[in-house]
Protein backbone atom coordinates (compact mmCIF):
# COMPACT_ATOMS: atom_id res chain seq x y z
CA UNK A 1 0.00 0.00 0.00
CA UNK A 2 1.80 3.55 -0.74
CA UNK A 3 0.81 6.21 0.53
CA UNK A 4 -0.77 8.74 -2.02
CA UNK A 5 -1.42 12.81 -2.26
CA UNK A 6 -4.42 13.88 -1.81
CA UNK A 7 -3.70 16.50 -4.48
CA UNK A 8 -2.80 14.64 -6.79
CA UNK A 9 -5.90 12.44 -6.71
CA UNK A 10 -8.79 14.78 -6.82
CA UNK A 11 -8.96 17.74 -9.61
CA UNK A 12 -11.30 20.44 -7.96
CA UNK A 13 -13.24 22.16 -10.28
CA UNK A 14 -13.79 25.66 -8.49
CA UNK A 15 -11.99 27.53 -5.63
CA UNK A 16 -9.30 26.03 -6.93
CA UNK A 17 -6.39 27.45 -4.76
CA UNK A 18 -8.48 27.58 -1.49
CA UNK A 19 -9.07 23.87 -1.88
CA UNK A 20 -5.66 23.25 -2.66
CA UNK A 21 -4.66 24.88 0.45
CA UNK A 22 -7.34 23.12 2.39
CA UNK A 23 -6.27 19.01 1.29
CA UNK A 24 -2.67 20.54 1.54
CA UNK A 25 -3.69 21.34 5.78
CA UNK A 26 -5.32 18.21 6.40
CA UNK A 27 -2.40 16.20 4.94
CA UNK A 28 0.07 18.07 7.44
CA UNK A 29 -2.08 17.40 10.24
CA UNK A 30 -1.36 14.43 12.53
CA UNK A 31 -4.05 12.84 11.17
CA UNK A 32 -2.73 11.07 8.06
CA UNK A 33 -5.18 10.06 5.32
CA UNK A 34 -3.72 7.22 2.95
CA UNK A 35 -5.94 6.34 -0.03
CA UNK A 36 -5.72 2.91 -0.57
CA UNK A 37 -7.68 2.02 -4.08
CA UNK A 38 -6.90 4.13 -8.01
CA UNK A 39 -10.63 3.16 -8.42
CA UNK A 40 -12.56 4.59 -4.82
CA UNK A 41 -12.38 8.35 -5.98
CA UNK A 42 -14.93 9.37 -3.43
CA UNK A 43 -12.21 7.90 -0.82
CA UNK A 44 -14.44 6.09 1.01
CA UNK A 45 -11.79 3.40 1.55
CA UNK A 46 -8.89 4.79 3.80
CA UNK A 47 -6.86 3.98 7.41
CA UNK A 48 -7.42 5.94 9.69
CA UNK A 49 -4.75 6.50 12.34
CA UNK A 50 -6.11 7.85 15.61
CA UNK A 51 -3.86 8.91 18.48
CA UNK A 52 -1.45 7.96 20.20
CA UNK A 53 -1.84 11.96 21.43
CA UNK A 54 -5.66 11.78 21.11
CA UNK A 55 -7.88 13.15 23.87
CA UNK A 56 -10.34 10.40 23.44
CA UNK A 57 -8.00 7.56 24.01
CA UNK A 58 -7.52 7.35 27.48
CA UNK A 59 -3.47 8.23 26.72
CA UNK A 60 -1.00 7.11 25.20
CA UNK A 61 -3.25 4.55 22.98
CA UNK A 62 -3.20 4.08 18.95
CA UNK A 63 -5.37 2.96 16.84
CA UNK A 64 -5.23 1.89 13.29
CA UNK A 65 -8.35 1.65 11.33
CA UNK A 66 -9.36 0.66 7.81
CA UNK A 67 -12.43 2.12 7.32
CA UNK A 68 -15.02 1.24 4.22
CA UNK A 69 -16.76 5.01 4.27
CA UNK A 70 -17.73 5.09 8.24
CA UNK A 71 -17.55 0.96 8.95
CA UNK A 72 -14.41 0.11 10.84
CA UNK A 73 -13.44 -3.15 8.45
CA UNK A 74 -10.53 -3.70 10.43
CA UNK A 75 -8.55 -2.44 13.25
CA UNK A 76 -5.28 -2.68 14.78
CA UNK A 77 -3.91 -1.62 18.24
CA UNK A 78 -0.52 -0.21 18.52
CA UNK A 79 0.27 -0.17 22.28
CA UNK A 80 3.85 0.37 24.01
CA UNK A 81 4.16 4.36 24.49
CA UNK A 82 3.93 4.10 27.88
CA UNK A 83 6.43 0.89 28.78
CA UNK A 84 8.33 1.52 31.46
CA UNK A 85 10.34 -1.84 31.84
CA UNK A 86 8.61 -2.09 35.53
CA UNK A 87 9.32 -6.00 35.86
CA UNK A 88 12.91 -5.10 35.24
CA UNK A 89 12.78 -2.80 37.47
CA UNK A 90 10.83 -5.01 40.13
CA UNK A 91 14.15 -7.14 39.35
CA UNK A 92 16.51 -5.19 40.78
CA UNK A 93 14.23 -3.28 44.05
CA UNK A 94 13.85 -4.85 46.92
CA UNK A 95 10.01 -5.80 47.73
CA UNK A 96 8.98 -2.75 49.52
CA UNK A 97 10.93 -0.72 47.16
CA UNK A 98 8.63 -1.56 44.54
CA UNK A 99 5.73 -1.02 45.45
CA UNK A 100 5.42 3.12 44.49
CA UNK A 101 5.64 1.77 41.19
CA UNK A 102 2.75 0.13 41.19
CA UNK A 103 0.83 3.12 42.18
CA UNK A 104 2.07 4.63 38.87
CA UNK A 105 0.51 1.56 36.80
CA UNK A 106 -3.30 1.69 37.41
CA UNK A 107 -2.69 5.27 38.08
CA UNK A 108 -6.55 5.68 38.59
CA UNK A 109 -6.66 3.43 41.46
CA UNK A 110 -3.33 3.46 43.52
CA UNK A 111 -4.88 1.78 46.18
CA UNK A 112 -5.56 -1.52 44.79
CA UNK A 113 -2.42 -1.78 42.95
CA UNK A 114 -0.71 -1.22 46.60
CA UNK A 115 -3.08 -4.30 47.65
CA UNK A 116 -2.60 -6.27 45.04
CA UNK A 117 1.28 -5.93 45.14
CA UNK A 118 0.96 -6.71 49.08
CA UNK A 119 -0.99 -9.46 49.36
CA UNK A 120 1.08 -11.20 46.26
CA UNK A 121 3.87 -10.76 48.56
CA UNK A 122 2.92 -11.50 51.48
CA UNK A 123 1.38 -15.09 50.24
CA UNK A 124 5.20 -16.52 48.38
CA UNK A 125 6.41 -14.96 51.95
CA UNK A 126 3.85 -16.57 54.74
CA UNK A 127 3.01 -13.15 56.44
CA UNK A 128 0.25 -12.80 58.32
CA UNK A 129 -1.95 -9.51 58.74
CA UNK A 130 -3.71 -8.32 61.26
CA UNK A 131 -7.47 -8.04 60.94
CA UNK A 132 -7.59 -4.53 61.34
CA UNK A 133 -5.33 -3.94 58.66
CA UNK A 134 -7.32 -5.97 55.90
CA UNK A 135 -10.53 -4.26 56.70
CA UNK A 136 -8.51 -0.93 56.07
CA UNK A 137 -7.34 -2.34 52.70
CA UNK A 138 -10.79 -3.34 51.88
CA UNK A 139 -12.55 0.31 52.80
CA UNK A 140 -9.32 1.41 50.56
CA UNK A 141 -10.16 -0.59 47.40
CA UNK A 142 -13.53 -0.19 47.30
CA UNK A 143 -13.09 3.89 47.78
CA UNK A 144 -10.19 3.61 44.96
CA UNK A 145 -12.70 1.45 43.04
CA UNK A 146 -15.62 4.26 43.18
CA UNK A 147 -12.55 6.81 42.25
CA UNK A 148 -11.80 4.76 39.45
CA UNK A 149 -15.21 4.30 38.39
CA UNK A 150 -16.13 8.06 38.44
CA UNK A 151 -13.47 8.76 36.14
CA UNK A 152 -14.89 6.37 33.74
CA UNK A 153 -17.99 7.98 34.30
CA UNK A 154 -17.57 11.27 33.28
CA UNK A 155 -14.89 10.52 30.57
CA UNK A 156 -17.11 8.00 29.11
CA UNK A 157 -20.19 10.06 29.23
CA UNK A 158 -18.22 12.81 28.13
CA UNK A 159 -17.21 11.15 24.67
CA UNK A 160 -20.56 10.19 24.33
CA UNK A 161 -21.38 14.13 24.25
CA UNK A 162 -22.65 14.99 27.73
CA UNK A 163 -19.30 17.51 28.71
CA UNK A 164 -20.71 18.74 32.36
CA UNK A 165 -20.82 15.14 32.99
CA UNK A 166 -16.82 15.25 33.93
CA UNK A 167 -16.98 17.87 36.22
CA UNK A 168 -19.97 16.59 38.76
CA UNK A 169 -17.36 13.37 38.62
CA UNK A 170 -14.47 15.03 39.57
CA UNK A 171 -16.34 16.93 41.93
CA UNK A 172 -17.25 13.75 44.04
CA UNK A 173 -13.41 12.60 43.09
CA UNK A 174 -11.91 15.50 45.02
CA UNK A 175 -13.71 13.97 48.38
CA UNK A 176 -12.02 11.21 47.77
CA UNK A 177 -8.87 12.27 47.22
CA UNK A 178 -9.07 14.13 50.26
CA UNK A 179 -9.74 11.06 51.95
CA UNK A 180 -6.85 10.00 50.41
CA UNK A 181 -4.97 12.77 51.52
CA UNK A 182 -5.98 11.86 55.39
CA UNK A 183 -5.50 8.47 55.22
CA UNK A 184 -1.81 8.46 53.74
CA UNK A 185 -0.88 11.35 53.57
CA UNK A 186 -0.85 12.14 49.37
CA UNK A 187 -4.09 12.87 47.23
CA UNK A 188 -2.96 10.50 44.42
CA UNK A 189 -0.46 8.27 44.88
CA UNK A 190 -0.83 7.07 48.22
CA UNK A 191 1.54 3.49 48.66
CA UNK A 192 -0.29 3.47 52.32
CA UNK A 193 -0.35 -0.47 52.41
CA UNK A 194 3.29 -2.40 53.14
CA UNK A 195 4.29 -5.83 52.81
CA UNK A 196 2.26 -7.37 56.68
CA UNK A 197 -0.51 -4.94 57.27
CA UNK A 198 -0.92 -0.84 56.14
CA UNK A 199 1.36 2.08 56.84
CA UNK A 200 -0.76 3.82 59.56
CA UNK A 201 -4.07 3.57 61.23
CA UNK A 202 -7.13 5.59 59.89
CA UNK A 203 -7.30 8.76 61.58
CA UNK A 204 -10.91 9.39 63.55
CA UNK A 205 -11.21 12.36 60.85
CA UNK A 206 -10.69 9.78 58.15
CA UNK A 207 -13.29 7.73 59.55
CA UNK A 208 -15.42 10.92 59.98
CA UNK A 209 -14.59 11.49 56.12
CA UNK A 210 -15.46 8.13 54.91
CA UNK A 211 -18.58 8.08 56.87
CA UNK A 212 -19.97 11.27 55.20
CA UNK A 213 -18.85 10.08 52.17
CA UNK A 214 -20.62 6.59 52.21
CA UNK A 215 -23.94 9.05 53.60
CA UNK A 216 -23.79 11.67 50.56
CA UNK A 217 -22.32 9.42 47.78
CA UNK A 218 -25.72 7.34 46.86
CA UNK A 219 -27.62 10.12 46.56
CA UNK A 220 -25.00 11.47 44.03
CA UNK A 221 -25.33 8.46 42.16
CA UNK A 222 -28.93 8.23 42.10
CA UNK A 223 -28.55 11.90 40.20
CA UNK A 224 -25.92 10.43 38.13
CA UNK A 225 -28.98 7.48 37.39
CA UNK A 226 -31.69 9.57 36.91
CA UNK A 227 -29.76 12.16 33.99
CA UNK A 228 -28.50 8.76 31.97
CA UNK A 229 -30.89 5.95 32.63
CA UNK A 230 -33.80 7.43 30.68
CA UNK A 231 -31.71 9.54 28.18
CA UNK A 232 -32.35 9.35 24.84
CA UNK A 233 -28.79 10.23 23.15
CA UNK A 234 -27.08 8.68 26.16
CA UNK A 235 -29.20 5.34 25.41
CA UNK A 236 -28.90 5.10 21.85
CA UNK A 237 -25.33 6.45 21.43
CA UNK A 238 -24.42 2.89 23.73
CA UNK A 239 -27.03 0.21 23.29
CA UNK A 240 -26.11 -2.29 21.08
CA UNK A 241 -22.80 -0.59 20.60
CA UNK A 242 -19.49 -2.51 20.98
CA UNK A 243 -21.19 -6.20 21.30
CA UNK A 244 -19.18 -8.50 22.89
CA UNK A 245 -20.91 -12.15 23.44
CA UNK A 246 -19.97 -14.46 26.54
CA UNK A 247 -18.02 -17.11 24.80
CA UNK A 248 -15.97 -14.75 22.44
CA UNK A 249 -15.39 -12.60 26.46
CA UNK A 250 -14.06 -15.48 27.61
CA UNK A 251 -12.29 -16.90 24.89
CA UNK A 252 -10.70 -13.18 24.05
CA UNK A 253 -9.47 -12.97 27.80
CA UNK A 254 -11.85 -9.54 28.59
CA UNK A 255 -11.66 -9.30 32.69
CA UNK A 256 -13.51 -7.24 35.01
CA UNK A 257 -16.84 -5.08 34.61
CA UNK A 258 -16.08 -6.20 30.31
CA UNK A 259 -16.55 -10.00 31.03
CA UNK A 260 -19.14 -9.59 33.62
CA UNK A 261 -21.09 -6.93 30.90
CA UNK A 262 -21.12 -9.78 28.52
CA UNK A 263 -22.51 -12.21 31.04
CA UNK A 264 -20.26 -13.72 33.42
CA UNK A 265 -20.01 -13.57 37.07
CA UNK A 266 -15.91 -13.71 37.29
CA UNK A 267 -14.97 -11.55 40.47
CA UNK A 268 -11.78 -12.51 42.21
CA UNK A 269 -13.83 -10.94 45.39
CA UNK A 270 -16.23 -14.13 44.99
CA UNK A 271 -13.93 -16.35 43.09
CA UNK A 272 -11.34 -16.37 45.27
CA UNK A 273 -11.95 -14.37 48.50
CA UNK A 274 -8.52 -12.23 49.63
CA UNK A 275 -8.41 -10.34 52.84
CA UNK A 276 -12.03 -10.55 54.30
CA UNK A 277 -14.61 -10.72 51.22
CA UNK A 278 -15.53 -13.68 52.21
CA UNK A 279 -17.28 -11.77 55.65
CA UNK A 280 -18.89 -9.25 54.03
CA UNK A 281 -22.19 -9.08 51.94
CA UNK A 282 -22.62 -8.00 48.30
CA UNK A 283 -23.40 -8.92 44.92
CA UNK A 284 -21.44 -9.36 41.66
CA UNK A 285 -23.18 -6.84 38.89
CA UNK A 286 -23.87 -9.06 35.74
CA UNK A 287 -25.98 -8.18 32.67
CA UNK A 288 -26.23 -10.44 29.58
CA UNK A 289 -26.30 -8.09 26.60
CA UNK A 290 -22.65 -7.44 26.17
CA UNK A 291 -22.89 -4.01 24.52
CA UNK A 292 -21.67 -0.55 25.85
CA UNK A 293 -24.94 -0.40 27.98
CA UNK A 294 -24.24 -3.07 29.99
CA UNK A 295 -21.00 -2.49 30.99
CA UNK A 296 -22.16 1.01 31.83
CA UNK A 297 -25.20 -0.62 34.60
CA UNK A 298 -22.21 -3.06 35.99
CA UNK A 299 -19.76 -0.31 36.84
CA UNK A 300 -22.95 1.65 38.19
CA UNK A 301 -23.68 -0.66 40.08
CA UNK A 302 -20.80 -2.00 41.08
CA UNK A 303 -20.19 1.30 42.79
CA UNK A 304 -23.71 1.05 44.93
CA UNK A 305 -21.96 -2.24 46.15
CA UNK A 306 -18.80 -0.67 47.09
CA UNK A 307 -20.58 1.74 48.95
CA UNK A 308 -22.12 -1.44 50.82
CA UNK A 309 -18.70 -2.98 51.10
CA UNK A 310 -17.73 0.31 53.21
CA UNK A 311 -20.61 0.47 55.66
CA UNK A 312 -20.04 -2.73 56.48
CA UNK A 313 -16.47 -2.69 56.68
CA UNK A 314 -16.62 0.94 58.69
CA UNK A 315 -19.05 -1.79 61.20
CA UNK A 316 -17.13 -4.26 61.44
CA UNK A 317 -13.47 -2.68 61.94
CA UNK A 318 -11.96 -4.65 64.67
CA UNK A 319 -9.46 -2.98 67.11
CA UNK A 320 -5.86 -3.82 67.16
CA UNK A 321 -2.63 -3.01 65.63
CA UNK A 322 -2.45 -2.53 61.52
CA UNK A 323 1.05 -4.19 61.24
CA UNK A 324 2.14 -7.53 61.72
CA UNK A 325 4.96 -7.58 64.72
CA UNK A 326 7.27 -9.58 63.09
CA UNK A 327 10.36 -7.57 62.87
CA UNK A 328 11.62 -9.79 59.67
CA UNK A 329 8.61 -9.97 57.88
CA UNK A 330 7.39 -6.06 58.09
CA UNK A 331 8.73 -2.75 59.08
CA UNK A 332 8.66 -1.86 62.65
CA UNK A 333 6.37 1.17 64.32
CA UNK A 334 8.49 4.48 63.92
CA UNK A 335 7.90 4.55 67.69
CA UNK A 336 10.04 1.71 68.16
CA UNK A 337 12.46 2.71 65.30
CA UNK A 338 12.81 6.47 67.46
CA UNK A 339 12.74 4.56 70.81
CA UNK A 340 14.88 1.59 70.25
CA UNK A 341 17.95 0.39 69.39
CA UNK A 342 16.08 -3.43 67.91
CA UNK A 343 13.71 -1.12 66.36
CA UNK A 344 15.87 0.70 64.23
CA UNK A 345 18.26 -1.85 63.75
CA UNK A 346 15.23 -4.10 62.04
CA UNK A 347 14.33 -0.94 59.90
CA UNK A 348 17.80 -0.62 58.61
CA UNK A 349 17.40 -4.34 57.58
CA UNK A 350 13.97 -3.95 56.17
CA UNK A 351 15.16 -1.30 53.69
CA UNK A 352 18.40 -2.73 53.09
CA UNK A 353 17.55 -6.40 52.72
CA UNK A 354 13.74 -6.71 52.47
CA UNK A 355 11.71 -9.64 53.24
CA UNK A 356 12.86 -12.73 51.62
CA UNK A 357 10.47 -15.18 50.20
CA UNK A 358 11.95 -18.87 50.52
CA UNK A 359 14.02 -19.67 48.11
CA UNK A 360 12.36 -21.12 44.78
CA UNK A 361 9.10 -20.44 46.00
CA UNK A 362 6.48 -18.97 43.11
CA UNK A 363 3.25 -18.01 43.61
CA UNK A 364 0.55 -16.20 41.78
CA UNK A 365 -2.05 -13.87 43.90
CA UNK A 366 -4.83 -11.65 42.11
CA UNK A 367 -7.11 -9.35 43.16
CA UNK A 368 -10.87 -7.80 41.55
CA UNK A 369 -9.09 -4.41 40.70
CA UNK A 370 -11.46 -2.02 39.19
CA UNK A 371 -10.39 -2.72 36.04
CA UNK A 372 -10.44 -6.78 36.45
CA UNK A 373 -8.20 -9.04 37.43
CA UNK A 374 -5.13 -7.26 38.58
CA UNK A 375 -1.93 -10.26 39.65
CA UNK A 376 1.28 -10.46 40.56
CA UNK A 377 3.55 -13.76 39.87
CA UNK A 378 6.30 -14.03 41.44
CA UNK A 379 9.16 -16.17 41.73
CA UNK A 380 11.83 -16.10 44.34
CA UNK A 381 15.30 -16.68 44.66
CA UNK A 382 15.86 -16.38 48.05
CA UNK A 383 17.16 -12.75 47.99
CA UNK A 384 15.18 -9.41 49.09
CA UNK A 385 14.42 -9.32 45.25
CA UNK A 386 12.16 -11.02 42.79
CA UNK A 387 13.76 -12.91 40.72
CA UNK A 388 11.14 -12.35 38.14
CA UNK A 389 7.93 -10.63 38.58
CA UNK A 390 4.99 -10.15 36.32
CA UNK A 391 1.97 -8.45 36.09
CA UNK A 392 -1.43 -9.55 34.69
CA UNK A 393 -2.45 -6.06 34.05
CA UNK A 394 -6.48 -6.12 33.34
CA UNK A 395 -6.15 -3.21 31.09
CA UNK A 396 -4.32 -5.10 28.52
CA UNK A 397 -6.13 -7.46 28.53
CA UNK A 398 -9.04 -5.60 27.82
CA UNK A 399 -7.36 -4.09 25.38
CA UNK A 400 -7.49 -6.90 23.26
CA UNK A 401 -11.00 -7.51 23.88
CA UNK A 402 -11.42 -3.83 22.42
CA UNK A 403 -9.54 -5.08 18.99
CA UNK A 404 -11.55 -8.07 18.55
CA UNK A 405 -14.77 -5.49 19.34
CA UNK A 406 -14.15 -2.58 16.90
CA UNK A 407 -13.90 -4.88 13.86
CA UNK A 408 -17.75 -4.20 12.03
CA UNK A 409 -18.10 -1.15 14.40
CA UNK A 410 -18.69 2.50 12.56
CA UNK A 411 -15.81 5.01 12.90
CA UNK A 412 -18.02 7.37 15.11
CA UNK A 413 -18.68 4.88 18.10
CA UNK A 414 -14.71 4.31 18.48
CA UNK A 415 -14.14 6.59 21.68
CA UNK A 416 -17.70 5.30 22.97
CA UNK A 417 -16.65 1.98 22.78
CA UNK A 418 -12.87 2.92 23.89
CA UNK A 419 -14.51 4.68 27.08
CA UNK A 420 -16.44 2.05 27.79
CA UNK A 421 -13.92 -0.54 27.88
CA UNK A 422 -12.12 1.93 30.43
CA UNK A 423 -8.49 0.96 29.38
CA UNK A 424 -5.52 2.48 31.81
CA UNK A 425 -2.21 2.83 29.81
CA UNK A 426 0.28 2.87 32.43
CA UNK A 427 -1.53 -0.36 33.54
CA UNK A 428 -1.20 -2.03 29.97
CA UNK A 429 2.01 -0.41 29.20
CA UNK A 430 3.22 -1.97 32.41
CA UNK B 1 7.19 -33.76 48.63
CA UNK B 2 3.68 -34.43 49.85
CA UNK B 3 1.23 -33.01 47.43
CA UNK B 4 -2.23 -31.67 48.77
CA UNK B 5 -4.56 -31.60 45.72
CA UNK B 6 -8.17 -30.42 45.59
CA UNK B 7 -10.23 -33.56 44.20
CA UNK B 8 -10.89 -31.62 41.18
CA UNK B 9 -7.45 -30.85 40.33
CA UNK B 10 -6.05 -34.41 41.20
CA UNK B 11 -8.65 -35.70 38.58
CA UNK B 12 -7.13 -32.87 36.38
CA UNK B 13 -3.48 -34.22 37.57
CA UNK B 14 -4.39 -38.05 36.85
CA UNK B 15 -5.76 -37.52 33.83
CA UNK B 16 -2.99 -35.65 32.39
CA UNK B 17 -0.29 -38.18 33.75
CA UNK B 18 -2.55 -41.40 32.22
CA UNK B 19 -3.39 -39.52 28.77
CA UNK B 20 0.09 -38.07 28.13
CA UNK B 21 2.12 -40.33 30.34
CA UNK B 22 5.01 -39.73 27.69
CA UNK B 23 4.76 -35.68 27.60
CA UNK B 24 4.28 -35.55 31.53
CA UNK B 25 7.37 -34.43 33.51
CA UNK B 26 6.20 -33.75 37.32
CA UNK B 27 3.51 -31.95 39.42
CA UNK B 28 4.67 -29.89 42.45
CA UNK B 29 3.32 -27.42 44.57
CA UNK B 30 4.64 -24.10 45.70
CA UNK B 31 2.63 -21.41 47.87
CA UNK B 32 -0.74 -23.00 47.44
CA UNK B 33 -0.57 -22.96 43.88
CA UNK B 34 -0.09 -26.76 41.60
CA UNK B 35 2.36 -26.53 38.79
CA UNK B 36 2.75 -29.23 36.05
CA UNK B 37 5.49 -29.37 34.02
CA UNK B 38 5.15 -31.26 30.31
CA UNK B 39 7.21 -31.36 27.27
CA UNK B 40 7.37 -28.22 24.89
CA UNK B 41 6.70 -30.19 21.92
CA UNK B 42 3.37 -31.62 23.06
CA UNK B 43 2.00 -28.10 24.63
CA UNK B 44 -0.81 -27.72 21.92
CA UNK B 45 -2.33 -31.35 22.35
CA UNK B 46 -1.77 -30.93 26.31
CA UNK B 47 -3.92 -27.67 26.36
CA UNK B 48 -6.53 -28.77 24.43
CA UNK B 49 -7.32 -31.73 26.05
CA UNK B 50 -7.25 -29.15 29.28
CA UNK B 51 -10.05 -26.64 28.00
CA UNK B 52 -11.97 -29.33 26.33
CA UNK B 53 -11.87 -32.53 28.61
CA UNK B 54 -11.07 -30.41 32.10
CA UNK B 55 -12.92 -27.62 31.54
CA UNK B 56 -9.97 -24.94 31.93
CA UNK B 57 -11.89 -22.59 29.48
CA UNK B 58 -9.94 -19.34 30.68
CA UNK B 59 -6.48 -18.17 29.86
CA UNK B 60 -5.80 -15.68 32.40
CA UNK B 61 -2.18 -14.62 31.87
CA UNK B 62 1.08 -16.60 30.40
CA UNK B 63 4.70 -15.66 31.23
CA UNK B 64 7.85 -16.13 30.32
CA UNK B 65 11.12 -16.52 32.69
CA UNK B 66 15.18 -16.21 31.96
CA UNK B 67 16.03 -19.22 34.59
CA UNK B 68 19.72 -17.96 33.41
CA UNK B 69 21.23 -21.56 33.36
CA UNK B 70 23.30 -23.40 30.43
CA UNK B 71 20.37 -25.99 29.78
CA UNK B 72 16.76 -25.38 29.63
CA UNK B 73 16.94 -21.56 29.69
CA UNK B 74 13.58 -20.22 29.25
CA UNK B 75 10.42 -21.01 31.07
CA UNK B 76 6.65 -20.87 29.49
CA UNK B 77 4.43 -20.62 32.30
CA UNK B 78 0.16 -20.39 31.12
CA UNK B 79 -1.98 -19.78 34.32
CA UNK B 80 -5.24 -21.81 33.10
CA UNK B 81 -8.74 -20.64 35.29
CA UNK B 82 -11.51 -23.32 35.73
CA UNK B 83 -14.44 -21.40 36.07
CA UNK B 84 -16.56 -24.75 37.30
CA UNK B 85 -14.09 -25.69 39.90
CA UNK B 86 -12.86 -22.18 40.68
CA UNK B 87 -9.27 -22.98 40.39
CA UNK B 88 -5.83 -22.15 38.97
CA UNK B 89 -3.31 -24.31 36.77
CA UNK B 90 -0.15 -23.71 36.08
CA UNK B 91 1.13 -25.48 32.97
CA UNK B 92 4.92 -24.91 32.61
CA UNK B 93 7.38 -25.64 29.37
CA UNK B 94 11.07 -25.49 29.23
CA UNK B 95 13.00 -24.10 26.48
CA UNK B 96 16.87 -24.32 25.43
CA UNK B 97 18.91 -21.30 24.93
CA UNK B 98 19.42 -21.37 21.42
CA UNK B 99 16.52 -20.65 19.14
CA UNK B 100 13.78 -21.16 21.62
CA UNK B 101 10.74 -21.70 18.93
CA UNK B 102 7.26 -23.46 20.68
CA UNK B 103 4.09 -23.83 18.79
CA UNK B 104 1.41 -20.77 19.48
CA UNK B 105 -1.94 -21.43 21.51
CA UNK B 106 -3.92 -19.38 19.99
CA UNK B 107 -5.96 -21.77 17.96
CA UNK B 108 -7.14 -23.27 21.61
CA UNK B 109 -7.26 -19.80 23.54
CA UNK B 110 -7.56 -16.73 21.41
CA UNK B 111 -6.55 -14.17 24.48
CA UNK B 112 -2.91 -15.72 23.87
CA UNK B 113 -2.61 -13.58 20.78
CA UNK B 114 -0.89 -10.80 22.61
CA UNK B 115 0.56 -12.74 25.74
CA UNK B 116 2.68 -14.55 23.07
CA UNK B 117 3.30 -11.44 21.25
CA UNK B 118 4.70 -9.86 24.89
CA UNK B 119 6.71 -13.14 25.67
CA UNK B 120 8.66 -12.33 22.22
CA UNK B 121 8.92 -9.24 22.70
CA UNK B 122 10.25 -9.71 26.08
CA UNK B 123 12.59 -12.56 26.23
CA UNK B 124 12.78 -13.41 22.12
CA UNK B 125 11.22 -17.17 22.44
CA UNK B 126 9.74 -17.47 18.91
CA UNK B 127 5.89 -19.00 18.76
CA UNK B 128 4.97 -21.00 15.25
CA UNK B 129 1.72 -20.79 13.67
CA UNK B 130 1.02 -17.28 15.28
CA UNK B 131 -1.67 -14.95 13.27
CA UNK B 132 0.14 -11.99 14.20
CA UNK B 133 3.55 -12.52 15.17
CA UNK B 134 5.24 -8.81 16.29
CA UNK B 135 6.60 -7.48 19.14
CA UNK B 136 4.29 -6.13 21.74
CA UNK B 137 5.61 -3.11 23.33
CA UNK B 138 8.85 -1.85 21.98
CA UNK B 139 9.32 -1.39 18.41
CA UNK B 140 10.21 -3.14 15.52
CA UNK B 141 13.62 -1.93 14.94
CA UNK B 142 14.93 -3.09 18.11
CA UNK B 143 17.16 -5.37 18.71
CA UNK B 144 17.31 -7.06 22.08
CA UNK B 145 15.12 -8.80 24.61
CA UNK B 146 14.70 -6.58 27.98
CA UNK B 147 13.98 -8.68 30.55
CA UNK B 148 16.72 -11.73 29.12
CA UNK B 149 18.77 -11.32 32.56
CA UNK B 150 21.78 -10.09 30.90
CA UNK B 151 20.16 -6.99 29.41
CA UNK B 152 21.64 -4.33 31.20
CA UNK B 153 18.85 -2.51 33.83
CA UNK B 154 19.99 1.05 32.17
CA UNK B 155 19.69 -0.36 28.43
CA UNK B 156 21.96 -0.18 26.03
CA UNK B 157 22.59 3.19 24.50
CA UNK B 158 22.54 3.80 20.80
CA UNK B 159 19.83 1.40 20.68
CA UNK B 160 17.26 2.83 19.83
CA UNK B 161 16.85 5.96 17.59
CA UNK B 162 15.87 8.83 20.03
CA UNK B 163 14.13 12.35 19.12
CA UNK B 164 16.74 15.00 19.23
CA UNK B 165 16.13 17.40 22.21
CA UNK B 166 18.02 20.34 20.56
CA UNK B 167 15.91 22.66 18.76
CA UNK B 168 16.04 22.42 15.26
CA UNK B 169 17.41 25.96 14.65
CA UNK B 170 20.39 27.37 15.74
Amino acid sequence: MQTKHIKDKVDPKFFKEHQEKLYQALEDKHTTVELLDEEDPLGTQMVLNMGPQHPATHGVLRLILQLNGELIEKAKLDIGYLHRGVEKIAENKTYQEFMPYTDRMDYLAPYSNNVAFCTAVEKIANVEVPERAHYIRMIGCELARISSHLLWLGTMVMDAGAVSFFIWAFREREKLYDIFDNIGGHRFTISHSRIGGVANDLTDDAIAMIKDFVDNFPQELKDFHDLLDRNRIFFDRNREVGVLDTERALEIGATGPTLRGSGYAYDIRDFAPYARYDEVEFEIPTRLEGDNLARYYVRMEEMHESVRIIRQCLDKLPKGPVRTDNAKQAYPSKDEVYYSMEGMIHDFMMTDTGICPPEGAESYHAIEGPKGELGFFIQSDGTGHPWRLKINSPSFKNLQALEDILDGEMVADTVVIIGGVDPVMGDSDK
Amino acid sequence: MDLELSDSLKKVVDGLSSDFSDKFIEVYQSSGDTFVRVEADAIVQICRYLKNEQHFIYLTDMLGTDRFTSEERFEIIYNLVSLRDREHLFVKVRLPEEDPTIQSITDVWKSATWLEREIFDMFGVKFENHPDFRRMYMPEDFDYYPLRKEFPLLGIPGSIELPSTTPDTE
